[in-house]
């Protein structure tokens, strides 16, 4: 079972408290009637689909109730890092210890 | 008030050298949410809400758990369930804050013995060592979300939704043959 850290818990907890919730850092425009229906598209359909690390939301659904982001490689399934929602993606050259 | 709803009585459900489940008499519950400053709201519950996930704090007969960065479960007797309501009502325009009775809502169940830790593995994926004594957690249980509260070494509460209760009320029990059955 994969075990995962809540940043707002300070907890590594098991798998089944979370939810998966897509990619992160999808940004929602500031002025939705200026979007052309392909920035629409983009926004509500188009993900990156990365092989690799992923920057990605969890839920902590069973627990704290919190959505958080994660970067996590989509070919192990190990986790890098997670952190709160708002803050900045960190750069993946830091993301050198694997979370246990 | 809310109406009770769960159809298990209180008393004594299952007990072995193992461990011990009963079913608590009702008391009061309310969900709140609140950010910000939360003096006005402390002072109205005459309690220092805990800021930490897991945290608890008790004035008299009010209990508080932190559930989330903004979320607490308090648990009081029915009868002060309305004074309470009132009091944050009245701190609402210095804290706007969402206070709800889910009195109704659920059933605990007390869990106690020496292996009472063990019989909660039964169902709850995450290590009960990491819940010290006198902190409490939302978690899962057999597919439930639950609410555990421990209150000593070898004691637990769990707060259960009604429409789950007597599923897992019947799991605790069977547990609680099953590790009194085992040669140790
Ligand atoms: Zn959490």
């Amino acid at each position: 079972m994969l075990l995962i850290h809540c940043p707002y818990c300070s907890e590594t907890l098991p798998e089944v408290e979370f939810t998966y919730a897509g990619e992160a850092h999808i940004v929602r425009p500031e002025t939705p009637s200026a979007q052309s229906d392909a920035d629409w598209e983009g926004f509500l359909f188009l993900r990156s689909n990365v092989r690799g690390p992923h920057y990605e939301r969890w839920r902590h659904l069973h627990g704290c109730g919190r959505y958080f982001n994660a970067v996590r490689d989509t070919v192990s399934d190990k986790f890098l890092t997670t952190y709160k929602a708002g803050e900045p993606r960190p750069d993946l050259s830091t993301l050198t210890v694997t979370q246990k | 008030m809310t109406a009770h709803t769960s159809s298990l009585s209180s008393g004594v459900a299952a007990v072995s050298s193992a461990a011990r489940v009963s079913v608590e008499a009702p008391c009061g519950r309310l969900s709140l949410r609140a950010r910000g400053d939360l003096s006005a709201l402390e002072g109205a519950l005459g309690l220092a809400l805990p800021r930490k996930v897991g945290g608890r704090a008790a004035a008299g007969e009010l209990q508080a758990l932190c559930l989330g960065p903004d979320e607490w479960m308090l648990h009081a007797p029915l009868a002060a369930v309305s004074g309470l309501v009132e009091a944050c009502a009245g701190v609402y325009g210095a804290l706007p804050h969402s206070l709800v009775d889910v009195s109704g809502r659920e059933v605990s169940f007390q869990i106690s013995g020496p292996r009472a830790a063990e019989l909660l593995t039964l169902g709850c994926a995450r290590d009960i060592d990491t819940i010290a004594v006198g902190e409490g957690r939302r978690t899962l249980f057999d597919g439930s979300t639950v609410i555990l509260w421990r209150d000593a070494a070898d004691s637990f509460r769990m707060d259960v939704w009604n429409s789950f209760a007597s599923h897992l009320l019947h799991l605790l029990e069977v547990g609680v043959r099953e590790l009194a059955a085992e040669a140790l």
